[in-house]
């Protein structure tokens, strides 16, 4: 007759044959199943008596005992090896690229605008924008250029008729708000601006930043304070910056203002022709004939007012060297600016 | 303008050397755009005269010279110049000479004849572009002086971007000024006599239009030898300028002109026709102009003329007619001032731009006429010889400009300049500018020169002070800004937000012109008159957009062409419709893509973009103002789009754009590879935003059912889910349709649309019974509004 001894070791070799969970399962149930070999001879300890038995069920006890803790180690072992194959088949490429769709990205006209804005509105700046179908009135007379002024023919203009224009600059925005609203004001106005010329540096529309503050006691100072402060800021580098006397009808003094060419450093370059400089925005303070226009009394009021070109701040900022790029939305061009 | 900075040093000398003037000049804002050399660099040149000039037996076209260059001997030269001839007098390159460009004269043999320098052209020695022949100088050339030092070429030509307000620097004169007060030397003005008249000829003038003209000044000269030949020095001071040498009587007028500003004119007497009359041309009247072209005035032209005819173009261009020519022995010179308003913009209309006009039409000092009249005849006697009569002047006092006294108080200069500026330097700033400062207790009282047309308010002065004074040495602060906080309001969608959106689901940005091909906006949007420029640049920039659309197909279409195939662009901007005489500018955001959905990759089937891609973008952006219910589709036709895949979008009461398939007929014209989905969306529709609100969440599970229906296929899925949320109740928390099928298995002509509910009460968990209810009511609403049925 088999001893328990014999089962035990029999269980035991198929334990190390069952290589599958299920396997193991068949083996646990042969022995400790409802039907199964120790379970069998637990119900035979009914024939037993007394002494007989209770020594006879501590041993069986003993060895389904032994089997139950040898079954576990065998399924932590198959679970682990399952487990093992399963990470081994689930394993993929990384370096695969992921999938859908890529981010686009904005112009860098845009970025440019929303810099120069961001700088300004957070100084209390409002940032407002006006219509590019102009009357002439805002584009010219209110600024201090009446019809004969020779100012006129800097300003190549497009016109739809004898008094409506494409604005030639953001200034008439100045305008608007100097109408309708009352001092303190803090404006930024940006958009497009229009001038019928079209060659290597010249495109018929381009894009203008127009800022300008009014309030009791402005002067010269603040408007060179506050540029420098800007142009560092928005190059992220300590410019030189030159402010160069020159002549606006809306504006007086007038001047413009210079930094140190950004691509070589004022050491001189194609792109500052040689000079180190380079010319980025007009400035001055408001001339009291455009007070005059608005109702505002240039005695208590002052302001200064600038503009610059947006592409130009583009092209430096991120060493674009042509500006009909910007317009002509060639998508190997616009793509080199997603990063932001 | 161009001046020679060797003459300007005859007036004012400042111990700087160019640079140090240059950028003197620029600060002061005469800002200099270029600095050339009078001369390329050469040495080794001198003036030298041909002796004897014979053919080179072995070269038709060589000559054998014997040149004399103050040497003991003759030195021979070969030369192949066309003007080489006995007695002239050159440029020659001796052995040994550096020439412009690094080229070294050595001796040589030219076809076996020995050659020792070179006689040399304006060209080879970087003076002016003529290559024609030799350069010939004066016969009275000091032979064997170096050439550089003969023509004082040493120096530089100073080009200078003058302000239009700055009609007073465009003189040498001018600048001189200018330099004197920065450095606070004096001017030497060139000595100027006025020349007695020797005989008594006067010419008769008359103004007619002294509003015009207010100060006219004539004189003639009898017995001028138009050929008697223009001084070297003053040759070189025209050229230095960029004028040409013409003959002595011109040469001396635009001497004039570039010395003090002055525009002058001279007229052949023996042409004129009476006495000289300056009124307002006659319309249809003509004149044949000295450059040959040939004009019929308009009245509002100024004009010079005598009894019989119109002589010249007031203050822009003489006549050819009665202009000096090789008989002329007696000249009238006009010297007079137009008022710049009046003058203004006159050349255009003509087609010209002279150097008279420019500078009339900024403003030539008025009080500048006589002198200029005495320095011009002091000139053409000394070198043309002749006899002067007395200068007659017309002066309509009334119509001069009048320079009113401007107080300029200290108190506004620190105000504006931020500045507090001694008084003694404010005084000497204005008297260096030409002004008399009288002190009052305020300031200063002063009138502004003749020549500046500028300076005629206080802040003008302020200005000039400013400048002057320099701008970089003017202080610089941070402007005082109250700390007020400004309003930022949630209910309006940024349209950055809304770019940012775009952006991320893959558009790129573009910004295309605002105005189009007239020809393709009629394509887009044939029912609208677009605003057409008076001017246009080209016929692909002649019509203001309605629509952002044609720019968009446009920049699409290039990129195709750059095999781009995959394309997703957006622009914002304004849009210009006409409404009757009103302009509506309004802003649209507007995107196009065309190509596959995704860009080919590994990992999804490559398939085309389709309406639902699109309107998937649309929905994410009203998404944004958390009025995605509001929004609706609904199908139209539109001349630009496929009938059956458009829709005009509306949000809310509004009517927020229109989508769809560009139509295949205009994807065919245009040349687009494969179908292009548009979108145009009005910014002000889309900005109105819905603060969320918050409603409780239900503590209880929710149930879901699905319905799959057959409806006819022209039902739109939106009607059968407008009909499940009217009448489902208040437990409908979402309906959504997730299949739509047509095919084996249904019908021809219906179609199978599931749709998902999704019940919930806040307060108990739904009962089956209840959600049979719902489920009826849905479908009962479904039958009777929608003709649904559900599927077997």
């Amino acid at each position: 007759m088999t001893t328990l001894e014999d089962v035990l070791a029999r269980a035991q070799g198929e334990l190390l044959e069952a290589d599958t969970l299920m396997l193991l399962d068949q083996v646990r149930v042969q022995y400790l199943g409802k039907k199964g070999l120790i379970t069998e001879q637990m119900k035979s300890l009914g024939t037993l008596a007394g002494d007989e038995r209770k020594a006879a069920g501590a041993k069986i006890n003993l060895i389904r005992d032994q089997l139950v803790e040898a079954i576990d180690a065998r399924k932590d072992v198959l679970e682990a090896e399952a487990l093992k194959a399963r990470l081994a088949s689930e394993t993929i490429d990384v370096t695969l690229p992921g999938r859908g769709q890529q981010i686009g990205g904005l112009h860098p006209v845009t970025l440019t605008l929303r810099r120069m804005s961001a700088l300004f509105s957070r100084i209390g700046f409002d940032i407002v924008e006006g219509p590019e179908v102009e009357d002439d009135y805002h584009n010219f007379e209110a600024l201090n250029i009446p019809a004969s002024h020779p100012a006129r023919a800097m300003h190549d203009t497009f016109y739809f008729d004898e008094h409506t224009l494409l604005r030639t600059h953001t200034s008439p925005v100045q305008v608007r708000i100097m109408e309708s609203q009352t001092p303190p004001l803090r404006v930024i106005a940006p958009g497009r601006v229009y001038r019928c010329d079209s060659d290597l540096t010249h495109t018929p529309m381009f894009h203008q930043v127009e800022g300008f503050l009014v309030d009791r006691d402005v002067s010269f100072a603040d408007l060179r304070g506050i540029l420098y402060e800007f142009l560092t800021l928005f190059f992220e580098k300590d410019v030189a910056v030159r402010f160069r006397p020159s002549y606006f009808p809306f504006t007086e003094p007038s001047a413009e203002v210079d930094i140190a060419c950004v691509m070589c450093d004022g050491q001189g370059c194609r792109v500052c022709k040689q000079t180190g400089w380079l010319e980025v925005m007009g400035c001055g303070m408001i001339h009291p004939r455009v007070f005059e226009s608005v109702n505002i009394d240039a005695e208590v009021y002052s302001g200064f007012a600038f503009g610059l070109g947006v592409e130009r701040m583009a092209m430096l900022r991120y060493g674009i060297n042509d500006l009909r790029l910007f317009f002509e939305n060639d998508l190997r061009f616009l793509r080199q600016f997603s990063a932001f | 303008m161009r001046f020679s900075e060797a003459w300007l040093r005859e007036y004012v000398n400042p111990a700087i050397d160019t640079d140090a003037l240059v950028h003197q000049l620029t600060m002061a804002g005469l800002e200099v755009d270029s600095v050339t050399p009078a001369a390329g660099d050469f040495k080794g040149v001198v003036v030298a005269e041909i002796l004897d000039a014979q053919p080179h037996p072995e070269a038709d076209r060589l000559r054998i010279c014997q040149v004399g260059a103050g040497l003991d001997q003759p030195l021979q030269i070969v030369c192949g110049a066309p003007n080489a001839r006995v007695g002239i007098r050159v440029p020659l390159a001796l052995v040994g000479a550096l020439l412009p460009g690094g080229l070294e004269i050595k001796s040589a043999k030219l076809r076996g004849i020995e050659s020792f320098g070179m006689l040399c052209s304006q060209k080879e020695l970087g003076i002016e572009e003529d290559a024609s022949g030799l350069m010939e100088l004066p016969l009275d050339a000091p032979i064997g002086m170096a050439l550089r030092d003969y023509l004082q070429l040493d120096d530089q030509l100073i080009e200078v971007d003058l302000t239009p307000n700055r009609a007073d620097c465009l003189s040498v004169e001018g600048i001189a000024r200018e330099v004197a007060l920065l450095n606070a030397l004096p001017i030497q003005y060139p000595e100027t006599e006025v020349p007695a008249p020797v005989i008594d000829d006067i010419w008769p003038i008359k103004v007619q239009a002294p509003e015009a003209c207010p100060r006219y000044l004539g004189q003639m000269i009898r017995g001028v030898n138009r050929h008697a030949g223009t001084p070297q020095w003053l040759k070189e001071k025209l050229r230095r300028s960029g004028l040409r040498s013409l003959d002595v009587i011109v040469d001396v007028t635009n001497y004039i002109l570039l010395e003090l500003g002055q525009p002058l004119h001279a007229f052949d007497v023996d042409r004129l026709e009476g006495g000289i009359c300056v009124r307002w041309a006659r319309d249809g009247e003509s004149l044949h102009l000295l450059n040959g072209q040939a004009v019929t005035l308009q009245s509002e032209t100024l004009v010079i003329a005598d009894d019989r005819k119109v002589l010249a173009l007031a203050g822009i261009m003489g006549g050819s007619e009665s202009a000096v020519s090789e008989t002329t022995q007696d000249i009238f010179i006009e010297c007079a001032y137009f008022e710049p308003s009046l003058m203004m913009g006159k050349a255009r209309r003509y087609g010209l731009s002279t150097d008279s006009s420019h500078r009339f039409e900024r403003g030539v000092s008025f009080d500048l006429q006589s002198r200029a009249l005495a320095r011009a005849t002091q000139l053409l006697l000394t070198l043309a010889g002749g006899q002067a009569g007395p200068v007659v002047e017309r002066v309509s006092s009334e119509h001069l400009p009048s320079r009113p006294q401007i107080l300029l108080r200290a108190e506004r200069i620190e105000k504006i300049l931020g500045l507090s500026i001694p008084h003694e330097r404010v005084t000497m700033i204005l008297q260096g500018l030409g002004m008399t400062p009288e002190r009052d207790p305020l300031g200063w009282r002063v009138t502004g020169p003749a020549a500046r047309f500028d300076i005629a308010l206080e802040a003008d002065l302020i200005e000039e002070v400013g400048r002057i004074y320099g701008y970089d040495h003017l202080p610089r602060r941070q402007p005082v800004i109250p700390a007020v906080m400004l309003p930022l309001s949630e209910a309006r969608l940024t349209l950055d937000r809304a770019k940012d959106l775009l952006v991320d689901r893959g558009y790129q940005e573009a910004i295309t012109y605002s105005f189009v091909d007239a020809g393709i906006q009629q394509l887009i949007d044939p029912g609208v008159e677009p605003l057409a420029l008076k001017n246009p640049l080209s016929q692909e920039l002649a019509v203001m957009r309605t629509s952002v659309w044609p720019g968009l197909l446009d920049a699409a279409i290039k990129n195709s062409h750059r095999q781009q195939d995959r394309v997703r662009l957006f622009e914002s901007g304004l849009t210009f419709r006409p409404r009757g005489n009103d302009l509506s500018q309004e802003k649209v955001l507007s995107w196009l893509a065309l190509g596959c959905q995704e860009s080919e990759q590994w990992g999804l089937p490559s398939r085309p973009v389709d309406f639902f891609d699109v309107k998937e973008d649309v929905e994410a952006l009203v998404a944004l103002t958390g009025r995605l219910e509001e929004l609706r589709f609904v199908a139209v036709e539109h001349p630009a789009l496929h009938p059956g895949q458009s829709a005009e979008i509306r949000l809310g009461e509004h009517r927020l754009g229109l989508m769809g398939l560009l139509h295949p007929e205009i994807e065919k014209r245009l040349g687009f590879p494969s179908r292009v989905f548009l979108v145009e969306l009005l910014d002000q529709v889309l900005r109105d935003r819905q603060l969320p609100r918050f409603s409780r969440l239900s503590k209880f599970p929710s149930v879901r059912r699905d319905l799959a229906l057959l409806v006819e296929q022209n039902v739109p899925v939106d009607a059968l889910l407008e009909t499940t949320r009217g009448s489902a109740g208040k437990l409908l928390r979402e309906a959504q349709v997730f299949d739509v099928y047509q095919g084996p298995g249904v019908e021809a002509g219906k179609k199978s649309v599931a749709i998902r509910l999704i019940l919930q009460d806040e307060a108990e968990t739904l009962v089956d019974t209840l959600v049979d209810e719902v489920v009826k009511k849905v479908l009962d609403g479904l039958t009777q509004r929608c003709g649904a049925r559900l599927r077997d």
